[in-house]
């Protein structure tokens, strides 16, 4: 398996800058997922990586070799694409073959391991099937399977599930990481879906206007944002703009409220923060009519309840402006639209940002 | 269907048998009240139609084949490369339709003034007639391209390790089949009808021939009418048949899930 270094790649379109100096290392057989909004670059580093652009600048490394200059045909990288593209004039087979056929692979070896791979994605019943006769979903699964069969050195994924419907989507995205796992290629993939990202990376790297915000595990992007623009694009935050009152404890908005905190690293007292708050370290308690939150607790006043299954998101106002919390839905009912509420905060959900 | 649909219809159909019925029945009349195939025999037997109609469908192949190899290429790498590049070209393939044939000749003679091998060849026809058919070959072409995803599919193929020309011939080509077939037949048509320009260089095509006839024989130009009506009937039939045959077909992806 192989190993993928991108080194100070700038990639330049006539006055835009699509890529800034982005430097990314994907280590053998692991899965990076590139999350980040459209326009942000990633696809164009993912085409960088398959050679249908070349960079302005920076370095390509496969294995430590440089690939830059290297044709597209050349490079030994299965890619699956966001549009559908298989090839219309061939069945399922013969699309799986296509690569072998091109690399001169013996044709009943081409024929065994196309039909071995479209079992491995669960097509083995339609390998004569024509794309026009397979739904979306079956021809994303085709197109893995010939990305697959050139026993690519890198596996490319642009967005292939995007144009998928949720349950599909869903399905699919675990199939891809069953396989990539099974036979440990290394593999880039390229989403704008945080959850998809969030659920199928060995790695996630967080991309913004060209530049890379942040890369690490699925659960520390998600528990320790390091930009806020990581943190609002990475599942939902609350954010408040504070101060470092003491080692444990923030004090959020004009109206000082203090909350405490478990993780203070990089700040130091009396600095101003962002204070980051995830919707599910927010705790709720209705308040009895005419009774007032504790001294030094937030109150506030329920506006909507947004239902999405096991939770319901509530969204609120309180002195210090609009916040969400994440309920569990049976709680929730308690607590209607014009419920007043004592607003606790989880110290162990709670980051800050230097400003 | 309501009557006016009707109606409509049977006038259009009109329109257009009664004028080939008539021809059909002119060039099928021996006598009073007789029929029978003597201007079709007629005509068959004439050396100058096989002569001229031969050399006709030679220029229509190598004007087919001049177009394809021209225009296939050109339009595969605007579309993937160049498509800003794309309304200039749609300007520059209905140029044949403002420059009349007389000028087209008149210009060829001009630039090939030091050539006049190739002025007294045949092949300039071929040259001549591949412009002549750029609006058709263009327009059929670039729809075919315009159907598929040449972009995607190109790229797909070269990750599969396919080089440029291979992504051509086995992905593009057979995916433009039938835009292809219908330039070809369009050329064929055009090359198979064209008088102008084989009239003013002097060559005996088979256009030359039909108007030949039709001054000097009026039955066996009824016959030979319907002769040149079928051929392109065929054309369009063995069109229409090639185009039903297609393995996989290359309909629109399907945007479903299952």
């Amino acid at each position: 398996m192989a190993t993928l270094d991108l080194k100070g790649i700038r990639k330049v379109f006539g006055s835009t800058v699509a890529l800034e100096e982005l430097s990314l290392s994907v280590g053998s057989g692991e899965l990076v997922s590139l999350l980040g909004p459209s326009g942000c670059g990633k696809t164009t580093a993912l085409r960088i990586v398959a050679g249908f652009e070349a960079p302005t600048t920076g370095d390509l490394l496969v294995d430590g070799e440089d690939f830059v200059g290297v044709p597209a045909s050349k490079r030994n990288m299965g890619m699956v694409f966001q549009a559908y593209s298989l090839f219309p004039n061939m069945t399922a087979r013969q699309n799986v073959e296509f690569g072998m056929r091109m690399r001169k692979v013996a044709r009943d070896k081409c024929r065994a391991r196309a039909e071995e791979l479209l079992g491995l994605v669960g097509l083995a019943e339609r390998v004569s099937n024509y794309p026009h006769e397979l739904s979306g979903g079956q021809q994303q699964r085709v197109a893995l399977a010939r990305a697959l069969a050139i026993e690519p050195a890198i596996l490319l994924l642009d967005e292939p599930l995007s144009a998928l419907d949720a349950k599909v989507r869903v399905d699919l995205r675990q199939q891809i990481r069953r396989v990539q796992t099974r036979l440990g290629i290394t593999t880039l993939y390229v989403t704008h879906d945080q959850e998809e990202a969030l659920s199928i990376s060995d790695r996630i790297a967080v991309m913004s206007d060209g530049n890379l915000e942040q890369i690490g595990a699925p659960a520390d992007i998600y528990r320790s944002p390091r930009t806020e623009f990581v943190a609002n694009f990475v599942g939902l935050m609350n954010g408040f703009e504070g101060s470092l009152q003491a080692a444990d404890t923030v004090v959020l908005g004009a109206a000082q409220r203090p909350i405490r905190v478990n993780d203070a690293a990089g700040v130091t007292v009396g600095d101003k923060v962002l204070v980051l708050i995830r919707p599910e370290s927010v705790q709720l308690e209705e308040l009895a009519d005419g009774a007032s939150a504790p001294e030094g607790v937030i109150e506030g006043k329920v506006l909507m309840h947004t239902f999405l299954g096991s939770v319901t998101r509530v969204s609120l106002s309180s002195d210090l402006g609009d916040l969400v919390a994440d309920v569990p839905s049976i709680r929730a009912l308690t607590m209607p639209p014009d419920t007043r509420v004592a607003v606790r905060v989880d110290p162990v959900g709670v980051r800050m940002l230097k400003r | 269907m309501s009557f006016w649909t009707i109606f409509w219809l049977v006038m259009a159909g009109l329109y257009f048998l009664v004028p080939l019925y008539s021809t059909l029945e002119f060039s099928l009349e021996t006598g009073q009240h007789q029929y029978g195939l003597k201007w079709y025999g007629q005509i068959f037997a004439d050396p100058a139609f096989r002569s001229s109609f031969l050399f006709s469908l030679r220029l229509s192949v190598e004007t087919v084949i001049i177009g394809l190899l021209l225009m296939v290429p050109t339009i595969y790498w605007v579309h993937l490369r160049l498509p800003r590049l794309r309304p200039v070209m749609d300007v520059i393939s209905i140029l044949p339709f403002v420059v009349p044939p007389v000028a087209l000749v008149v210009g060829l003679a001009g630039a090939f003034n030091a050539m006049p091998w190739l002025l007294s060849s045949s092949q300039i026809l071929a040259f001549a007639y591949v412009i002549q058919a750029l609006p058709f070959t263009y327009r059929s072409l670039d729809a075919g391209m315009r159907a598929i995803d040449v972009r995607t599919l190109t790229e797909a193929s070269q990750s599969c390790g396919a080089p440029t020309w291979k992504t051509l011939v086995f992905v593009i080509l057979p995916n433009i089949r039938t835009a292809m077939l219908g330039g070809a037949f369009l050329t064929l048509a055009i090359v198979m009808g064209e008088y102008t320009i084989s009239s003013l260089l002097l060559f005996q095509t088979f256009a030359v021939y039909m108007q030949y006839v039709g001054e000097t024989q009026a039955q066996p130009a009824a016959a030979l009418a319907i002769i040149s009506f079928g051929l392109t009937w065929g054309a369009m039939m063995g069109l229409f048949l090639l185009s039903r045959r297609r393995g996989g077909g290359r309909g629109a992806p399907v945007a479903v899930s299952r």
